[in-house]
Formats: structure tokens, sequence, C-alpha cells
């Protein structure tokens, strides 16, 4: 990316934190919190959650045969099913239909697979008038613009802004203020244009195999009103909504309100199967009892491949056809959060897996406008009903994007990538922090040389102008002596044979060169447990380059790491992690990367540093050196957001309360660092405005005396440029030489 | 899914009090009397299914699009209730049954108390064969609403309200 791009891509973030940011991070806010809130009252989540990634995996599986059959059941049942190739083929199709029937208007509820074709415009080449019934889909058809989500289309409107469009738009005779007046107005105005509408057109959330019924989900009724109004019923749906059976719906019913809106369920989930039995509502014949119709409907589904079945074929992106739709990606996304889909989305699609959707059906150039956008936090793992990786899926396209003009020659073959060949054209702000690693070495080897040499304003904007390393943020200091160089001179206090456990303390990068005094402390608090410590020489787990899109140099890093790893895990012993990130290479990424086997022993072999603590001290470790005696300080702590996918921040906490101090803990999703993201120029103020919620909660008169500390290394540099205090790691509260207690 | 104790009619009571939306319990003695306490007139219904009540005259059950137009109250049968989530199962009908529930601000849904049921897998494996057999329903819970204005507004495209009418006819069997 050029400095020009840089700049532009920054004044257009900046565009949107100020303009949209504020109604899109209430929104999100609000539908994340209520999906934390509702979840927690499902008896086993986790539970539905397999089920409904088993009927997901299933359903793609076995796709071209439940297209025959729902094809079959529809036609039975005197419907029509047209299976289109692409937008263009799916609208041709519409159009026929629409002019079949002379139609001069269509009533359409919301359906983002309607967006995907474009048909409202097809359909306005004919002269039909199409209007969206969704109150939402509604206020951006006033306002021509797109939607920027996939639930809730107008989320970064705010009230005030729709009653000023309305007003001006439709000049009332009373202006519009409160959103009971909208609501009502577009309701009454709404109504009217569904009357005497002749098609009626419809998404599908779901469309059952063996009944050929499709669900919706709604809360308004704007769908089932435009499902049943009209005698003609259009349903537009990706190949992927079949599931085989009705009884299949029953786990994503349970979880799709939750997951999206953080609603228990929404107020309407129809089951409808066309062409349904329901009378037609013609006004024109008023005094017609509906007992006394005897009505013709016509149903057609329209079922779109557009690039889905080549999806399916495609190892990495098959995933996505799991998606259903319901924004938990998004709404869980802190960067989403700051400035929405209109920033965080393609062609059609926003948010999280948006990356898979359009690199799947509109290719990967609409993917690579926002898929930089995807910190790898993981925070939208856990909240994704069908179990999705939806960051290794955008380090999957990233990759592809950086390899573009490569001539496909690596493409899909990651395996058989030779190491450390990452594609001549790589952009250099990826190369610079993909290869973190070297920089670390040589700017160890060469300080304090090298921290003054960075903080010089020449280098500072030489920096900035060509690899867009922003000068507003601080660069790490790298320490001369490294952590494995102290140990090695300093050696072990615990002798292995009185030890109680032997323990390999990875030295990741950051800790080995910059902040070496967290590993210090690492050492003496397993120390003061009666662990014997190795630090052996281990290189870096391949977080940067992954973060970057680089697997190939991840993937060789992996292997390195598990063959210094190996060794040691067959001797019995732990490993142990300070970094999160490295911790969740482990456990996680390297499930794509290593052997299965290799894997495995590696994931069940690791531990985070305080979880390991924890596991000491319940095992009947001796406290006393950890411990001050009186209370310690009070403490703001901030998880790490993958610490925190993995479940792993309870452990810090309850070795504090074991401690005996006093803690707040931040519930945001990330601090907005998150690894090179928040150094790099376009996306520094976006790193800050998602730092902005976590500093609010560090400054709250609950907690802005407190001692702030924190898991990450991204999150301790954040936290120290959102506050005027420094942030620590929690080893470091616990280090027996420790002034902070 | 909650993990709330009780039987499912007191779970079912509990979640529609969750949603706002009141209920009242009856039995076929009282049905008629009730439903004059609940409906605001002029009130639109279609015939229920259960043989031991029916639309009292006051309730035109024979709608057409005007009277469906003028109707504050619609009245329908629920076949099954869910305890979990306080929904009603609503199936579409030739007599108009789905735009009944739908257009007036008023829905009333009658459910028998044997029909509810605990969870929505049992409610929905008890709907498979129904709509392998070309039927359609509407899970409704609460009210219709949008928040796509700027807050929570009840009624966006269908009612502003819902009252549940619980029957209780101790025994009595299927039509």
């Amino acid at each position: 990316m050029s400095e020009t791009d840089r700049g532009a891509k920054a004044d257009r973030i900046r565009h949107l934190l100020e303009t949209e940011g504020e109604a899109v991070e209430a929104n999100t806010l609000g539908f994340n919190q209520g999906r934390y809130e509702s979840v927690a009252d499902l008896e086993d989540y986790e539970a539905l959650k397999d089920e409904a990634r088993a009927i997901k995996e299933d359903a793609i599986e076995r796709l071209p045969e439940l297209i025959d059959e729902v094809t079959e059941t529809v036609e039975e049942n005197g419907g029509t099913v047209y299976l289109a190739d692409d937008a263009a083929d799916a609208n041709r199709y519409i159009r026929d239909v629409a002019s079949e029937k002379d139609a001069g208007r269509v009533v359409k509820s919301k359906s983002m697979t309607s967006e995907e074709l474009e048909v409202n415009d097809a359909l306005a080449e004919d002269g039909v008038d199409v209007v969206e019934t969704d109150l939402g889909e509604w206020v951006l058809q006033v306002a021509d613009e797109a939607p920027s989500h996939i639930v809730a289309p107008a989320i970064h409107k705010s009230e005030d802004e729709i009653a000023q469009l309305f007003n001006e738009q439709f000049d009332p005779e009373e202006p519009l203020e409160t959103a009971e007046e909208l609501t009502m107005f577009a309701r009454e105005r709404l109504g009217e244009l569904i009357r005497d509408a002749d098609v009626g057109m419809t998404g599908a959330n779901f469309i059952t195999a063996d009944s050929g019924s499709i669900m919706l989900v709604t809360s308004e009724g704007n769908a089932r009103k435009s499902a049943v109004v009209p005698d003609t019923h259009v349903a537009v749906a990706g190949v992927e909504k079949i599931v085989p059976s009705v009884e299949d719906l029953a786990p994503f019913i349970e979880l799709i309100g939750r997951s999206g809106t953080g609603q228990d369920i929404t107020s309407y989930i129809s089951l409808l199967t066309p062409p349904v039995e329901s009378p037609v509502v013609d006004f024109d014949e008023p005094d017609v009892a509906f007992a006394d119709r005897n009505d013709d409907r016509d149903f057609h589904l329209v079922l779109i491949d557009n690039g889905r079945m080549a999806m399916r074929d495609d190892e990495q992106l098959r995933e996505t056809l799991y998606c259903i739709r319901c924004s938990a990606c998004a709404n869980s996304c802190a960067n989403f959060q700051s400035v929405g889909g209109h920033a965080f989305g393609g062609e059609t699609y926003t948010g999280g897996i948006a990356t898979g959707w359009e690199a799947g059906v509109h290719g990967q150039e609409s993917a690579a406008e926002f898929n930089d956008l995807c910190t790898g936090c993981t925070r939208c793992v856990n909240a994704c009903p069908v179990k999705i990786d939806i960051p290794w899926l955008n380090t999957v396209v990233r990759d592809r994007i950086n390899r573009e003009g490569d001539d496909g020659q690596f493409e899909f073959v990651y395996e058989e990538l030779v190491p450390d060949e990452e594609p001549g054209g790589l952009d250099p702000q990826k190369r610079l922090f993909g290869n973190y690693e070297t920089l670390a070495k040589l700017g160890s080897a060469t300080a304090p040389l090298s921290n003054w040499m960075a903080g010089l304003g020449p280098v500072r904007s030489l920096l900035e102008r060509v690899v867009g390393v922003d000068s507003r943020r601080d660069l790490p200091e790298f320490q001369r002596e490294t952590l494995r160089e102290w140990y090695e001179k300093r050696g072990s206090r615990v002798d292995p044979i009185d030890a109680d456990r032997e323990v390999v303390l990875y030295p990741d990068t950051y800790t080995n060169y910059v902040d070496v005094d967290r590993g210090k402390a690492a050492v003496r608090v397993l120390e003061a447990l009666d662990v014997h410590v190795r630090i052996p020489d281990v290189g870096e787990s391949g977080r940067a380059p992954l973060s970057q899109g680089l697997i190939a140099t991840a993937d060789e890093q992996a292997s390195r790491v598990y063959a210094a790893l190996a060794e040691h895990i067959d001797a019995g012993r732990d490993v142990v992690v300070i970094e999160p990130s490295d911790l969740a290479m482990f456990r996680r990424e390297y499930e794509n990367l290593l052997p299965e086997r290799s894997f495995e022993r590696l994931r069940d072999g690791s531990y985070e540093i305080l979880e390991y603590v924890y596991g000491l001290l319940e095992n009947g470790g001796d406290p006393t050196e950890l411990r001050d005696g009186g209370e310690g300080p009070p403490i703001a702590y901030h998880a790490h957001c993958q610490q925190r996918t993995l479940g792993l921040d309870r452990y810090t906490t309850a070795v504090f309360d074991d401690l005996v101090y006093d803690v707040v803990e931040s519930d945001v999703e990330c601090c907005g660092m998150a690894g090179s993201f928040g150094y790099k120029r376009e996306y520094y103020e976006l790193s800050m405005d998602v730092g902005e919620r976590l500093a609010e909660q560090f400054t709250d008169p609950r907690a802005e005396d407190r001692l702030v500390v924190a898991s990450g290394t991204s999150c301790e540099e954040q936290l120290g440029d959102l506050l005027d205090r420094d942030a620590v790691h929690p080893i470091e509260v616990l280090d027996p030489r420790s002034r902070l207690r | 899914m909650s993990v709330d104790p009780g039987s499912a009619p007191e779970r079912f009571e509990a979640a529609l009090a969750d949603l706002d939306v009141p209920v009242t319990y009856t039995d076929p003695a009282g049905f008629d009397r009730t439903l004059e306490t609940i409906a605001r007139e002029p009130a639109i219904g279609t015939s229920l299914p259960f043989p031991s009540v029916s639309l009292p005259d006051w309730v035109d059950d024979d709608p057409t699009p005007a009277s469906l137009d003028s109707a504050v109250t619609g009245i329908t049968a629920a076949s099954i209730g869910i305890a979990d989530y306080g929904s009603v199962v609503l199936p579409a009908t030739a007599a108009g049954s789905e735009q009944v529930s739908l257009f007036p601000d008023l829905h009333v849904p009658i459910v028998r108390a044997e029909d509810v049921v605990a969870d929505m897998s049992t409610a929905i494996a008890r709907l498979g064969p129904d709509l392998r057999d070309g039927g359609s329903a509407i899970v409704a819970t609460g009210p219709s609403a949008t928040a796509d204005m700027g807050a929570l507004v009840k009624g966006a495209h269908g009612p502003k309200d819902v009252h549940v009418v619980v029957l209780e006819t101790r025994g009595e069997s299927d039509e």
C-alpha cells in the first residue's frame, strides 16, 4: 500500500468514526451484551452449537442431493424452483416472473441474498416499483444507502437522522420526532404499499428439503405480509440455506436471535410451506370472505449458486457456507463496534464472516478492501453459533491477497510451500511486522543505539512513509541483555532433583528482547513454587507472520517451535507461555499448521503462566512467597482477547482472589492495539477509538486509582498510551521481588 | 432451554411475564366472558378447532379484507404453546388465520393448557409432520416489534399487543 493509499484509508476510517461510529457502537454493544445475557440462560449452549454445526456440515456435504430433494418437494407442492448460476441469471428469472404477472410493484422483505443480486436495480430497469418493507431497509432505500450490518441494516443511523430524513422526504403535516412516530408513519405508509402490491419477495433463513418450507426470522411482521398478501411469492436464497428436515431447524431457532440481536427469540419465526394455504388479501374485493376464496397462489424459489458451489469445493472457504448470517461476528468485533459495516464489508456482506462471503461471491478484490480490519483477536470465535473459525478464514484470504500476482502458484497448497518464500510483491509493511523476530534480534544486539535511532524524528518519518508505522506510537525499547542470556548467566535456583515440576518457559520474542522483566518475574514466581525452569532456544511462534497473512512463514516457524519443544514434552516437562497470543498459537492456530498428533501434544502440554500458577497453588503449592502478608494494591485487570476466547482469564482472577487482591476486570472485547494493528498509520485512529472503551473502564472512579494489570504485550502498550499510568503483567505482581506489592 | 425450574405451564406464564404479555386462564364456561374482558371491538377471528368452545357472536368469524382493515382485535387458535419462550404456534389456514393474527392491533391467541409443551425441540418435532403435509405456521413470541427507528417500538407491521388465553379443558380430547 502506498503512502497516499494509507492516507486515504485513514481519512475514510476517520470519517466513518465521526459520522457513523456513535450509532454503530451503541447498537452493536447492545446486541453483544444481549447475546452474553441470553446465552447465559441456555442450559447447554455448547451442545446446541455443536448440533447446529453438525447439521450444517452434513447439509453442505450433501448439498447437491438436497438441492434435488427440495426441488422435487417444492414442485410437488405446486411451486417452482429455479437454480440460478449467478446474479444475472437470477435477476433475469425474477424479471420474467414480474413481467408475467404484469407487476407494477414488488414488496420485499429484507434479504442479504437479494442485496447480493442487486435485484432492486434489475427490476427497476423494467419500471417495477420495488419497496423494501423492513423498516431499517426502507430507511436506507429512502436515503439511497447500502446496509451497514447483516441483521440491522440501518444501525449506523440515529433516531434524529431518520427523523430529519423522513421530514425532508415526505414533508408530513406534523414533523416526526420520536422512534414511535417514525415507526407508525412507516407502518402506515408501507401498509398501503403492501396492500396493492403484485408480487411479494422474501429471502429465506433456512429451507427444509423434506417439506419445502422456508423459515423466515423476523420481528416486524413485514415478511409475513409480503409473502401472504399478494398472490405471487418469490423467495431468493443461496443454495447453502437448505437443511435436510424440519426437525433440523430447532437448534437454529434457539440460536439465531440470541446470536444476532441478543433476543432469546425474535417475535416471528415463520415456517411457510409455499404455496401457502392463506387466502390472498385482495382489497379490490373487500367484501369477499377469505373462507370463500379459492386462490391460485404462485410460488417461485430462486436458489442461487453465484460462487457457492466453488466455495464448497474450496477446502478453506467451505466453512463460510455454514454461516447462518446472524451477525454475532460483527457485533462481537471491536473494530466493527467502532466503524461498522461501511468500513468492515465489501460489496454486500459486512462483519467478520464477510471476508469469506465476499471472497466467494464477489472475488478477492472485494474482500481485500477490509480484510485487514480483522485483527485475529478471535472474540467472534465463541460468538459464532456454528463455530466457524472466522479469524482463520480471514488469514487464509489475507494470504491469498498477499499472493495475488504470484501466478497463483502457491494457492491452496500451503503445506508444499517453501519456507520464508513470501511473494516478491508483498507489502513492505506486512513484511516488516511479519518478520518482527529478526528486527527484535537486531534491535537487541545493537541496543541502546537501536532505541536511540528509532526515536529520532527522521527515522520515525521514514518508518511512517515507507512502511506506515504511525509516528504517534512509541516503539518498543529493545533490551541489550535478553531473557535467555540473563537466565543462562544466573542459572537455576531450584535443583531439578528437589523440584516438584520441571517447566520449559517459552521465551516469546517480546519477553525475550523487550519486556525482559516479566520473564524474570515468571522465573522467580515459578521457582518460589519449587519449579525447575529451563529457557531453551526456541524461536517465534509464528504469530507475527500469521497476523500479516504470511501463512508459509508461520507454518515454517510452527514446525521449528514444535521441533524444539517436542523433546521437552517427551521428557514430561510442561511448556509455560507468558504471552497469550503465543499460547493461542499453540492451542488454536497450530491445528492448521502442524500434523494433528503434534498439534495435540503441544496443545495438551502447554499452559498460560497464570493458569500454571493456579494449578500449582491448587495442588498444594505454598503461596507464602507470593503474598505480601497484607492486602495488595487494588487492581484493574485487562485480560487478553485470545486468552479470553480460550477461557483462561479466570485463572488470573482466581489467583488474585486467592492471594486477596481486590480486582476489577474490564469487559471490552479487545484493547484495540491487537499486535501490529495499532502501529499502522491507516488504523491508528481506529485502534485508539477501540481502546477508548477500555480506557473508559479504567478511568472510571471505581478503577482510576488501581494498579493497571494486563496479560498481553499489545494490551500493555495500548493501556500505556491511553492512560497516564503504565500497565504490568500479572506475573510481575506476584514476583517475590516485586515492588508493586 | 431455560434453567428455570417449574412445570411447563408455570414456565410458560413466567416467560410471557418476561415479554410483558398478559395471560388469562379460563375454562369453557368462562370463555366468552374472558374474551369480552380482553378483546376490543370490532373483533374478528377464525373458528376454533376446539370442541368445547367457539367464538362468541360479537366476533366476526368470517373475515374479509374490509373487516381485516377495520378490526382492532384478531382472535385465532394456537396449536402449541412453548413454555421456555412464551411462544405460541399459529397454524395458517385457508380462512385467513395468518392475516387475522397479524393485521389487527391486538392479537388474542387461544391455546389449550394441554398443548403447552416444554421446549422448542418438542414443538418443532410436533410441527414436522404438519409442514411435510403442506402446512404452514408461525412461531409467535410477543407482539411485532422493531428497533430500526432508534428505539424499541411495538407494533411495527403487526400487532402492538398480544394477550394469551389459556383454555383449561380438563382432559378434552382432540377434535
